[in-house]
């Protein structure tokens, strides 16, 4: 086991490897670079700057250099000093800029995770038990919905339904009068009110999906022989089923910890834009559009060591589960 | 007599489907007696497998108890099960501690996520109330009377861990944990090689005599019927068409259905009559010089070296044009593999293979480039053993038999049909059938498709790589015939590998015993069945179930240690 968790993660070094290479590479893609964007946007302001000023920035940040050179640099820097870079548009070192969003990144999905496993896991049980039953169809009703309703659209309701039934300000993870205030038990509370829209709105979809999975593999599950010899042995009905079919079902389950950071950050952009989250997909965003290539390149990289660790933890988990893929 | 531990009155269970219902079991009785072995035998959709479940009250949706008693006699309380709501706490004491249950997959139906251990520990705090040190001392006793070695250490493996056999001892073991009174058990061998199967019958012999059990024991296999069996009932479309002692049945049989069901077994006793006299020219079409296959023995990753293992090793055999050879062994004895080479999907790791061809030219396979190949696989054809899984579910029957002659190309649409309206009335199915898809054909019909898409391309050598085991026994002598009236009309040449010896002993000239990659003998099928030389073969032969109740074989066959054997 020990060893298969150290082979997983020297397979991990080349992979980032190539991870960085290419969010580098795609980030040069685009004609200019943070510079040629900074202008334009200077000039539709009405404040051009003029050329000598650009050539003299251009240097002072390394842009004249080849791309090899630049992503050279960029990588010594954060192997050897941990220094991912500055970006142009915050005026910040990389690092800080991102610290804080990635925080916030993180217990959101952590929290939506949770939201998924806890909801999903009692309806996909039921549903697969009570295959075509009247509440098997009342849940495979809403979970279609779910998938279906465009989160953005179910974010927009939910926050007018908070407005108008609760009467809260809509948007962000705090009211106005806490986000610069200390940590205390109110301003707890107050997180606590407004976190439950994004976990809903991003929760949604995958346990929706999560549903229809569990109960699909839960389906075939039921049916195998080693269900009837557990029915054979006089256990009850209830232990019968979450003790061997459930737990042989829950594989996806876990697989699921390895895809929803990912998911979190790119899939959910625009519902974080609608609800103002702090979260990293609006500002890789911003870091995109504005070419603000460290910031860009840093926060692919992270993700991607996010992903992959999200991956090795949910393979650990799933070796733990089943002794069929400890044992190979 | 004493009065049975088991009665079943009139039982009849319904299958509520979309459109009709379907009166799986009907009006079916029979009483279990101490000590005594009741067989039900019957073919596949008999009903006989739902009756056994029927007697736990397990009955998978949509079927329903249409009516009928099941009596439990325990301590001269009467117990019926019937009335009884299947999930109530009254069915759920008597399952497991009073009737136990074997399946015919041990791998299947056991969990494979949990330890043989835990499983079997359960069973007995679940009904003997035991703690859980206590339970896991009285599963290591238990794994032990199975006959498991290192009982204690074997109790904390998972299932993927034990072979076929030491799984059905485990599942023998949990089945009788709490000392049940009655046995179900449904198809307990059917997944086992035959040597296999003579140790777990004996097994349950065994201990069905120490403990004075009653045992339900269900079978399509009238040999082990014979070998096992003290009564005998024989269910045919849910009902119960003769039931009598083994002896009655298996010489006085007055059912129709029985007599057929016994011809059809004794039938493939003896070879084939149209076999007789032909033996093939001597002139031989495919040759094997020393083929080996050996798997692993590659360095892995950090250089972790895995053991080598020879699927195959230097087998040298000859087919001569119009003969049938068998290739007889038990799973994991590299006859698949054989098979596999001699066509090249797998690749030798070293011999030859010799085919020759039409203008009598030797080709050497093993050195055929892909066209060469492609052209060879023309010649060489392939019968699949999984009538099931070996026809693609949407393509139709006309697709699947045309598919060779749209591959090799250079045939019109209209030819294609015309050649598969041919073959399927060669195979003896109506050509109008052409437009329908797999799943409205039975077994037996599925295989005679997937024979009729062999003989497509006019192939002159066909390997059949278990054929007929996924088939009842009536409808398995049935195919051989057609397959041997198919070789009386081409001139073909059959390799038929196959587990089961009367199988090949009916259908094959000559026969290769193969035994851990190695072949331990090649002679007739007469010489092999009735007098072998190798004790590899001796043992197997006498493994075989007898279907005759006044010689029972198996009781006395020869045993193979393969480790007492002086290495080769």
């Amino acid at each position: 086991m020990l060893n298969y968790i150290l082979k997983r993660l020297v397979y991990m070094i080349p992979t980032l490897f190539g991870m960085s290479i290419i969010s580098f590479a795609i980030i040069q893609l685009p004609p200019g670079d943070y510079l040629t964007s900074l202008m334009s946007t200077l000039a539709d302001g009405g404040a051009p700057i003029d050329a000598a000023t650009v050539e003299r920035l251009r240097s002072q940040y390394g842009l004249d250099q080849p791309i090899w050179l630049q992503y050279g640099k960029w990588m010594a820097g954060i192997l050897f000093r941990g220094d991912f870079g500055f970006s142009f548009e915050w005026n910040q070192p990389v690092a800080e800029v991102i610290w804080s969003r990635m925080g916030t990144t993180l217990a959101l999905s952590f929290a939506a995770l949770l939201f998924v496993w806890a909801v999903s896991l009692p309806i996909g049980i039921y549903s697969a038990v009570r295959r075509h039953s009247v509440g098997d169809y009342v849940f495979t009703f809403l979970g279609f919905i779910g998938l279906a309703v465009p989160n953005f659209i179910f974010a927009l309701t939910l926050m007018y339904v908070s407005f108008r039934v609760f009467g809260q300000s809509v948007g962000g993870l705090y009211s106005p009068e806490y986000v610069d205030a200390p940590w205390s038990w109110a301003k707890l509370w107050d997180l606590m009110m407004h976190l439950w829209i994004p976990i809903i709105v991003i929760g949604t979809s995958g346990t929706a999906a999560m549903i229809r999975i569990l109960r699909a593999n839960l389906t075939d599950e039921l049916s195998k022989p080693y269900v009837t010899t557990a029915r054979a042995k006089g256990l009850p009905e209830y232990k019968v089923i979450v003790k061997y079919p459930v737990r042989i079902a829950l594989n996806p389950f876990v697989s699921a910890i390895g895809w929803v950071l990912p998911e979190l950050v790119s899939g959910v952009t625009i519902t974080a834009i609608v609800l103002n989250l702090p979260t990293a997909g609006p500002l890789l965003l911003r870091a995109l559009v504005a070419q603000d290539m460290y910031l860009a390149g840093s926060f692919i990289l992270l993700l991607s060591v996010l992903t992959l660790v999200g991956m090795l933890v949910s393979d650990i988990l799933l070796a733990l589960l089943d002794p069929r893929i400890r044992y190979n | 007599m004493d009065s049975p531990v088991l009665s079943v009155e009139d039982l009849s269970l319904d299958f509520h489907l979309r459109t009709h219902i379907l009166h799986a079991v009907r009006n079916v009785s029979f009483d279990l007696h101490r000590g005594r072995t009741l067989a039900l035998v019957g073919e596949s959709g008999s009903g006989k497998s739902v009756t056994a479940r029927a007697l736990l009250r397990i009955v998978d949706r949509p079927g329903r108890m249409a009516g009928g008693r099941i009596l439990l006699r325990k301590d001269g309380v009467e117990l019926d099960l019937a009335p009884l709501a299947a999930d109530s706490k009254a069915v759920r004491a008597v399952r497991g501690a009073h009737i136990g249950l074997i399946f015919q997959e041990p791998m299947a139906s056991l969990s494979p996520v949990h330890t043989i251990g835990s499983q079997i520990d359960e069973m007995l705090r679940l009904h003997a109330g035991l703690d859980k040190r206590a339970a896991r001392t009285a599963t290591i006793a238990l794994l032990g009377q199975v006959e498991i070695p290192n009982p204690a250490e074997m109790a904390d493996r998972y299932t993927f861990e034990f072979s076929g056999g030491m799984r059905q001892r485990a599942m023998i073991a949990m089945a009788l944990a709490c000392n049940p009174d009655v046995l179900i058990a449904d198809e307990p061998t059917t997944a086992l090689d035959v040597t296999t199967q003579a140790e777990i019958l004996d097994l349950i012999k065994r201990l069905q005599v120490e403990r004075g059990m009653a045992m339900l024991l269900i079978t399509h296999d009238m040999g082990v019927v014979a070998e096992v069996a003290d009564d005998v009932a024989v269910m045919r479309f849910g009902k119960i068409v003769e039931q009598g002692s083994v002896d009655d049945i298996f010489h006085a049989p007055r059912h129709p259905y029985t007599k057929r069901l016994l011809a059809s077994t004794l039938k493939l006793e003896q070879a084939a009559e149209v076999r007789a006299g032909q033996g093939g020219e001597p002139g031989p079409i495919l040759t094997m010089h020393n083929l080996t296959k050996v798997y692993g023995g590659a360095s892995g990753f950090l250089g972790t070296s895995k053991f080598a293992v020879k699927a195959v090793d230097g087998v040298s055999l000859t087919l001569n044009a119009g003969e049938n050879l068998g290739i007889v062994g038990e799973s994991g004895s590299g006859k698949t593999t054989l098979g596999r080479l001699i066509l090249r999907t797998v690749e030798p790791s070293s011999g030859q293979v010799l085919y020759r061809d039409r203008q009598g030219r030797d080709v050497d396979v093993t050195a055929l480039s892909k066209s060469g190949l492609r052209k060879f696989h023309a010649d060489v054809r392939l019968i699949f053993q999984d009538p099931f899984a070996s026809l693609n579910p949407r393509m139709t029957i006309g697709q699947i038999i045309g598919d060779p002659l749209v591959v090799a190309g250079g045939h019109t649409a209209r030819q294609i049909e015309e050649k598969v309206a041919e073959l399927l009335g060669l195979v003896g199915l109506d050509p109008a059938v052409m437009e329908r898809y797999p799943h409205a054909f039975s077994g037996g019909q599925r295989q005679r498709i997937g024979i009729a898409r062999a003989l497509a391309l006019d192939p002159r050598v066909i390997i059949a790589d278990e054929a007929t085991s996924a088939l009842d026994v009536s409808i398995r002598s049935q195919i051989l015939d057609l397959l041997l009236d198919i070789q009386q009309r081409l001139d073909l040449s059959f390799i038929f590998i196959s587990h089961d010896i009367s199988v090949v002993r009916y259908f094959c000239d000559r026969v290769a015993v193969m035994h851990r990659g190695k072949v331990v003998e090649v002679g007739s099928a007469e010489k092999i069945c009735t007098a072998p030389e190798a004790d590899y073969t001796r043992a197997l032969i006498s493994a075989v179930p007898n279907p005759d109740p006044r010689h029972k074989r198996m009781l006395h066959r020869t045993r193979f240690n393969p480790d007492l054997q002086p290495s080769a």
